[in-house]
């Protein structure tokens, strides 16, 4: 994977710009709107729940808490909503190239996690501005999630090529996605604490995946706590195990995925 | 490099009725068959030398477009394998164009496709613009261009370099005359300096003048792989053959080993062929001579619609010339089963000098392949020989008036 990203380092550069010039395309701010959209986003939820709403954690009394609370959860949780929700186009919006030119399919994943990662890293880049102004930054608790973002990130990169390969051949795929990710926000603790949830709801929202995942980033942003790494077993597992099926299902599939576009 | 082999290639294209019906396929692992299966070739094997030109003929649904798609890498095949030397270029790049980005943004994303850095595309700019032709387009969206716009740019990035096999597909026939001309010549010269041609398209000529070797296909099948014009003939015999049930005869006749191929339902049959100069039969005529054609023919069944038709091709196997009895608003009158009859065409041979051969038809209605009763491609040839020293080129004698004039001279100094 690794050689092939290399050996198409070029294509996959290209499918990348091709990506923010169509973006920029006839909007006069072009990409500055990369950078506002986020910190727009990151202003609502800080001052808007914080300030405003004054709306209060119950670990932590700091005015802005809560909404560096739902920052920490929030802004990944795009990162990952984004990968699967565009993943589930992959194929389908590069579907005449993928009929009239022969290149590596798998520079449409790389491209799409590229595309995605640099506009998380704006976000993060804004956030982190937010978190020294309000001197919350602590350098080394954050950096203890580079791991645990990369456990998320396989899990997205994984469903992302299973739907966007089944919603090649069946397009309830697409409304069933959609409709799955904002259940599956709403059973993940971003907009709330854990520890507000009555039982026995507490416990399967414990057991979803993305709960110890969350958790480690709003825990490095508010507590300075370092990740640990013994709860985030089950989803590397996870992770790990539903990239390698979807790449699977992707090979199985290829041959009469191109025949179907 | 250049060489290209197809082993086997089969492909199979299943579809459903019903999304919910490929699940039940899927979930059954291949018990349940709830697919409707098309195979679009059949086991198809060729080779290709290097430098060779192919043409890929045949009927809508033949397979040329599939068999065209597996060589370029887009289809993979359900069993057999391609193996190609060196690199092979497809000409459908510009349907990869994104209609936002401008010209330029495109070419260096296609570049990209092609395996060419940006600095790669922007070196070898200048040389796409000027085969193009669209310098002050470049900037604009891709949007605004026309599709032989398109065609021209995909064309001039994807030849930029010379491949080792092109594969043309049918998009080439969306330019104007002018760029189809300036495409053919480069892809005559990519031909001539060694790279193998494929080509997929359905205009007769482009297959005799590109082509060395051309393969007919019929439901997923190569049915007849020979020199163009042979199987050309094959092809448009056949394709009469497919509303009349008939078979066809093809074999060799005159010197050059040109093939006659002959096909219809025989309600009505050519007998004979003529043709003469002042009632002399004759298989030599000169340049500007008068001759005379006969068909001579017998009828099987009653015809009361007949069309005579006549066609000339030179040595090549160009059409020069051709016209039939409907075109040219001449009656039949009604001729009974088993009568003969004959049809007569007069022309003044105003054609350059060189080797001709003559096919004729008998057909009724106005179009031969709604119901031909004889095709007869190549009946017979003749020659046409000089009528003096050479004073034209080429296969038709235009009437033709020159002058030149002095507009204006130099001034007059003498004074």
């Amino acid at each position: 994977m690794l050689r092939s990203l290399y050996a198409h380092r070029t294509l996959i550069a290209s499918l990348v710009r091709q990506e923010f010039q169509l973006r920029s395309v006839r909007a006069s701010w072009g990409l500055g709107w990369l950078v506002v959209e986020p910190a727009i986003q990151i202003a609502i939820y800080t001052l808007i729940f914080g300030a405003v709403l004054a709306a209060r954690l119950p670990s932590d009394d700091a005015p802005l808490a809560y909404g560096l609370y739902v920052c920490a959860g929030l802004l990944t949780w795009t990162l990952f909503t984004q990968i699967v929700t565009r993943g589930l186009d992959l194929f389908l919006s590069h579907a005449t190239l993928l009929k009239s030119v022969r290149f590596p399919r798998s520079a449409l994943p790389i491209s799409l996690l590229l595309v995605t990662g640099i506009q998380f890293a704006i976000s993060v880049a804004i956030f982190a501005c937010v978190l020294l102004a309000l001197g919350r930054f602590d350098g080394i608790a954050l950096l203890s999630v580079v791991p645990v973002l990369a456990i998320q990130i396989g899990l997205a990169l994984g469903l992302a090529i299973t739907v966007g390969t089944l919603h090649v051949f069946f397009r309830d795929v697409g409304y069933t996605t959609n409709i799955f990710l904002q259940f599956w926000f709403w059973l993940t603790p971003i907009v709330y604490p854990l520890s507000i949830v009555p039982e026995p709801a507490r416990s399967w929202i414990e057991r979803n995946p993305l709960t110890p995942i969350v958790g480690a980033y709003q825990g490095a942003v508010l507590d300075g706590a370092v990740a640990s790494f013994g709860e985030l077993g089950p989803p590397a597992a996870l992770a790990v195990g539903v990239l390698a099926g979807s790449w699977a299902l992707f090979r199985a599939l290829g041959a009469d995925l191109v025949d179907e576009l | 490099m250049g060489g290209l082999r197809a082993t086997g290639i089969e492909k199979t294209y299943r579809s459903y009725r019903r999304p919910g019906a490929r699940l039940v396929d899927w979930l059954s692992l291949g018990r349940a068959h709830r697919a409707r299966e098309k195979h679009a070739l059949r086991g198809v094997s060729f080779e290709v030398r290097p430098g060779e030109a192919v043409g890929l003929v045949g009927a809508n649904g033949a397979g040329k477009s599939t068999l065209l798609g597996v060589l370029k890498g887009t289809i993979e095949p359900t069993a057999g394998d391609v193996e190609i030397e060196g690199r092979a270029v497809g000409l459908d790049l510009g349907l990869g164009f994104r209609d936002d980005l401008t010209g330029y943004d495109n070419l260096i994303a296609s570049g990209a496709l092609l395996g060419l850095s940006r600095r790669e595309v922007d070196a070898s700019l200048d040389e796409v613009l000027a085969f193009a032709e669209l310098d002050d387009v470049l900037g604009d969206p891709v949007r605004t261009y026309s599709s032989g716009m398109r065609l021209r740019l995909a064309f001039a990035l994807a030849t930029v370099e010379r491949p080792d096999i092109l594969l043309i597909d049918e998009a080439l026939s969306v330019g104007d005359a002018y760029f189809q001309q300036k495409c053919i010549h480069r892809i005559r010269r990519f031909h001539a300096a060694g790279t193998t041609l494929i080509l997929v398209s359905h205009d007769p000529s482009a297959i005799t003048t590109l082509c060395d070797r051309a393969l007919l296909l019929d439901g997923g099948l190569v049915i007849r792989d020979g020199r163009p014009r042979e199987v050309l003939e094959y092809y448009n015999a056949w394709l009469a053959r497919r509303t009349d049930g008939e078979n066809i005869d093809q074999r060799s006749i005159g010197r050059s080993g040109t093939t006659s191929t002959r096909s219809g339902n025989r309600e009505a049959t050519i007998e004979d062929l003529v043709l003469s100069c002042e009632g002399q039969p004759r298989d030599q005529v000169v340049v500007g001579e008068t001759v005379d054609l006969a068909i001579l023919a017998r009828a099987h069944a009653p015809l009361d619609d007949l069309t005579v038709g006549i066609s000339l091709r030179d040595r090549l196997g160009n059409e020069v010339f051709g016209t039939n009895t409907y075109l040219l608003g001449v009656e039949s009158p009604p001729i009974e089963a088993g009568s003969t009859f004959t049809a007569r065409f007069r022309f003044v041979a105003e054609l350059g000098p060189g080797d001709y051969s003559v096919t004729a038809a008998l057909h009724a209605g106005r179009v031969h392949v709604e119901n031909s009763y004889d095709w007869w491609d190549n009946v017979s040839t003749f020659s046409v020989l000089p009528d003096g020293p050479p004073r034209f080129q080429g296969t038709a004698r235009l009437p033709i008036e020159a002058t030149i004039e002095r507009e204006d001279g130099p001034r007059d100094r003498s004074d």
